[in-house]
């Protein structure tokens, strides 16, 4: 209690809680709305999880600093469009479906896809497209398309005779005010469009599915990556992920060198020897690439790697700070006092001797946790990352290895980056605060 | 002078001796936990396998015989040479010739990288590699070590003042590693600015002149050294400043201001002198963990050296080259334990004129 109104005097402690705070909060929720399982299946991700999003999108505050309006998403389903059936015998009908949209924005989509579903005799139906722009152009945009009833799409944006048609991508020349400037001088020209899709199939047979997708180029709170997915759910996934891994991995490894250093101290001679020995050792073994090994030729679950972090850490170079503590605190009158009335060598240790060294403890404690929190970024920046969870390293790893930088995509490597710089930097101003109350030499300095 | 060689010496002697065994335990380690899922084995035997086979096809005795006899010949052979080599005898056996041959790096062939020359030989590749690693780290810590060092006496001079606070209140910055500066500056320099280069380490084609070439790779040292110091300096500026604090507050640098010594000389012989042996302790675990962090480092900057090795090694699952690796990154280990350590000795009084005080 007393620690705690002290550490409000530190302005750094005050900013440090706050944010170790928001992150906990953050955590809680994010594991309440997207559960564990959920979280990994969405980030999985696969055929029908994120078909709408666009592919690398910014995130969608991008706009707000942006003098033009970046295009949304436009998803169109079959019940926005009007569907009309006409009998022309033989058992054939010629069905018309027919998208009306409005485009308001100032740039070109990135895609333009449409999705269909059906139940078909012939399990395909050869459908036509036609497009109306607001320049009462119309363009045939494909005749007598094979296109498949159960996950059938027409990639448009990359339909190559369209492509060679138009001189431009169909996601860009089907939209463009003027298609005889060059590609990156067009501007997309705003109003009413019209998508007709025709074509005859047998009676019975129905697509009880049509989407059309335009796709934006702005996408979700995080923006999305190569595979569509919506960062936020990484960036959100990876609070917890951080936070565990961090915290349990600064709890096995300081916990254990403090009580060892206290148990090695207080019997000295042999034991304290051969546990020196063991830190030295452990300070030469190269740490980082024998865990990289580990996680190579074992298993990269993150869980593993979070055993292998702390028994790796058991003799880390704290034990001699530790140490150092506790030989002072040994000579002290209140520990013979213990002596004398009979207390046993544990009873001393653990009762007398260890609380004595917490205020060196608690302050190493949460200094150490960035540590550990940037661990798991570095193993994932390696590809050694968790396979199945979403975390701020992995995506920076994605980042980096689908080449985000050179194409401008700096949201993608920034926010996680972001993020794990914030936790860090909550912990680390904690600690030191906490080093400046517990050990008052340094508060003067 | 002669007994303060003949200790300096002997501690010189007994520290190698005692690091030396230390790597051997650590190799030892390497190998058991690189062999615990049978990887070095399973390396080693396809590098028989592949020697039999060469042997066999190309010996012209053998030209006639027909395909599934010559397979079978090879297979015979295979286990002659495993059982020769004692691959089959129990793993506390075959560990002692692994840790053995890791120590000196004669590790065989690579199973997929080759060095720049060509050769297969893992020694050669890590040997290639180690001067690039050397170059970037070794320039980084210098810069460091040296930088920290001014900077921190120079603000326990103006203790209190603001570029004092400013540099405590930068000091949590430390925490993220250097990789994560590394990609910012990647970031602003080379995506944003394009006024540095992405990666690697001279240009492409090589520069034709010898100066062309030091230019190129001073160019591109520039981002990962800034990353590095970036990753380090705020902490050790701040760690070392209350060093020197704590030390000129002792009663004898009283004693020598009120002597009326200059302040320079103060500050150099009362001051700087006893805050070595904590500073360098200090570095050397900065030292350590840079080591390490040489494998993203080099990996985020494609810088040809032993992290990017080992991290396309990880990328191929090259087992020799892994474990070769790790070993050299033991050796790296060490020798800088080894030469803070001699440092440490050679400054402190206490191991120079009686031996037997040492770090810890």
């Amino acid at each position: 209690m007393r620690t705690l109104r002290e550490l409000r005097r530190y302005p750094s402690a005050v900013l440090g809680l706050s944010i170790i705070g928001v992150f906990i909060i953050v955590s809680i929720v994010t594991i309440i709305a997207i559960p564990y399982d959920e979280g990994i299946r969405l980030w999985r991700g696969g055929p029908g999880v994120w078909d709408y999003n666009a592919r690398r999108a910014a995130p969608v505050w991008f706009d707000w600093f942006t003098p033009d309006r970046l295009p949304r998403t436009m998803v169109m389903y079959l019940d926005d469009a009007t569907m009309t059936k006409e009998l022309i015998g033989d058992g054939m009908e010629r069905v018309e479906i027919i998208f009306d949209f409005e485009y308001p924005y100032d740039g070109f989509p990135k895609e333009f896809t449409l999705f269909f579903d059906g139940n078909l005799t012939a399990g395909r139906a050869d459908l036509s497209f036609y497009w109306w722009r607001p320049d009462g152009q119309v363009i045939t945009v494909a005749q007598n398309r094979s296109i498949r009833g159960i996950s059938g799409r027409y990639p448009i944006s990359q339909d190559t005779d369209l492509r060679e048609m138009l001189g431009a991508p169909p996601h860009v020349g089907l939209f463009a005010e003027d298609l005889d400037v060059k590609t990156a001088e067009m501007k997309p020209l705003k109003g009413d469009y019209r998508m007709m899709i025709e074509g005859e199939m047998p009676v019975g047979d129905e697509f009880h599915q049509v989407e059309m997708v335009v796709y934006g180029r702005v996408e979700g709170w995080g923006g999305t990556d190569h595979l569509r997915r919506d960062l936020i759910v990484g960036l959100l996934w990876g609070a917890p992920i951080g936070l565990i891994f961090g915290v349990l991995a600064a709890v096995g490894a300081q916990v254990s060198t403090f009580v060892l250093a206290g148990i090695g101290t207080w019997f000295g001679g042999k034991v304290d020897f051969i546990f020196r020995r063991l830190t030295e050792l452990n300070m030469i073994l190269p740490f980082l690439a024998i865990l990289i090994m580990v996680a190579h030729l074992y298993s990269p679950s993150i869980w593993v790697i979070l055993g292998i972090v702390i028994a790796l850490n058991v003799f880390s170079a704290s034990y001699l700070t530790y140490r150092a503590m506790f030989l002072q605190a040994k000579e002290l009158p209140y520990i013979e006092a213990a002596q004398a009335y009979g207390a046993g060598s544990f009873r001393i240790v653990f009762t007398y001797l260890l609380p004595r060294a917490l205020p060196i403890l608690l302050p190493q404690f949460v200094m150490i946790i960035p540590t550990f929190v940037f661990l798991e970024a570095t193993l994932a920046v390696l590809g050694l990352g968790d396979p199945q969870l979403a975390t701020w390293g992995k995506m920076i790893n994605d980042a980096r290895q689908y080449s985000a930088m050179y194409m401008g995509q700096y949201y993608w490597m920034v926010l996680p980056s972001i993020l794990l710089m914030t936790v860090g930097l909550g912990f680390a101003l904690l600690g030191f605060s906490l080093d400046r109350v517990f050990n008052p030499r340094l508060r003067e300095l | 002078m002669g007994t303060i060689l003949k200790n300096l010496g002997r501690f010189t002697l007994l520290r190698g001796v005692a690091l030396f065994v230390t790597v051997l335990i650590g190799v030892y380690l390497t190998v058991a936990i690189a062999n615990m899922g049978g990887a070095m084995d399973e390396a080693l035997k396809m590098q028989i396998r592949l020697e039999v086979t060469q042997l066999v096809y190309q010996n012209p005795d053998y030209f006639n015989l027909p395909q599934t006899e010559l397979q079978r010949l090879v297979d015979d052979l295979t286990q002659t040479r495993v059982r020769q080599e004692g691959l089959d005898k129990p793993f506390l056996e075959r560990s002692v010739g692994y840790t053995r041959n890791a120590i000196t790096l004669s590790l065989g062939r690579s199973e997929s990288i080759m060095s720049d020359s060509g050769s297969r030989l893992v020694r050669n590749i890590l040997l290639e590699r180690l001067p690039s690693t050397l170059l970037l780290l070794g320039t980084s810590q210098m810069l460091l070590f040296f930088l920290a060092l001014f900077w921190a006496l120079f603000l326990s001079r103006r203790y209190g003042s603001f570029i004092d606070r400013a540099v405590i209140a930068l000091a949590p910055t430390s925490a993220a590693p250097a990789w994560f500066y590394g990609l910012f500056l990647i970031l602003i320099f080379a995506a944003i600015l394009k006024v540095m280069p992405w990666g690697g380490m001279v240009v492409s084609p090589p520069p034709q002149t010898t100066l062309g070439t030091i230019v190129s790779i001073l160019r591109h040292l520039i981002l990962p050294v800034g990353a590095v110091l970036m990753g380090a300096i705020f902490s050790s500026i701040y760690n070392w400043r209350t060093f020197f604090l704590m030390y000129s507050s002792e009663d004898y640098v009283e004693l020598a201001k009120a002597k009326g010594l200059r302040s320079r000389d103060i500050e150099r012989r009362y001051i700087l002198r006893p805050t070595m042996p904590p500073i360098l302790t200090s570095f050397l675990l900065i030292v350590i963990t840079m080591w390490m962090g040489a494998i993203v480092l080099e990996t985020v900057f494609n810088w040809p050296g032993l992290g990017s090795l080992y991290y396309a090694a990880i990328q191929t699952g090259d087992t020799p080259i892994i474990v070769g690796t790790v070993v050299i990154f033991g050796y790296l280990l060490a020798a800088t334990v080894f030469l803070l350590d001699f440092l440490y000795a050679a400054l402190d009084p206490r191991v120079r004129l009686s031996f037997g005080g040492g770090r810890s």
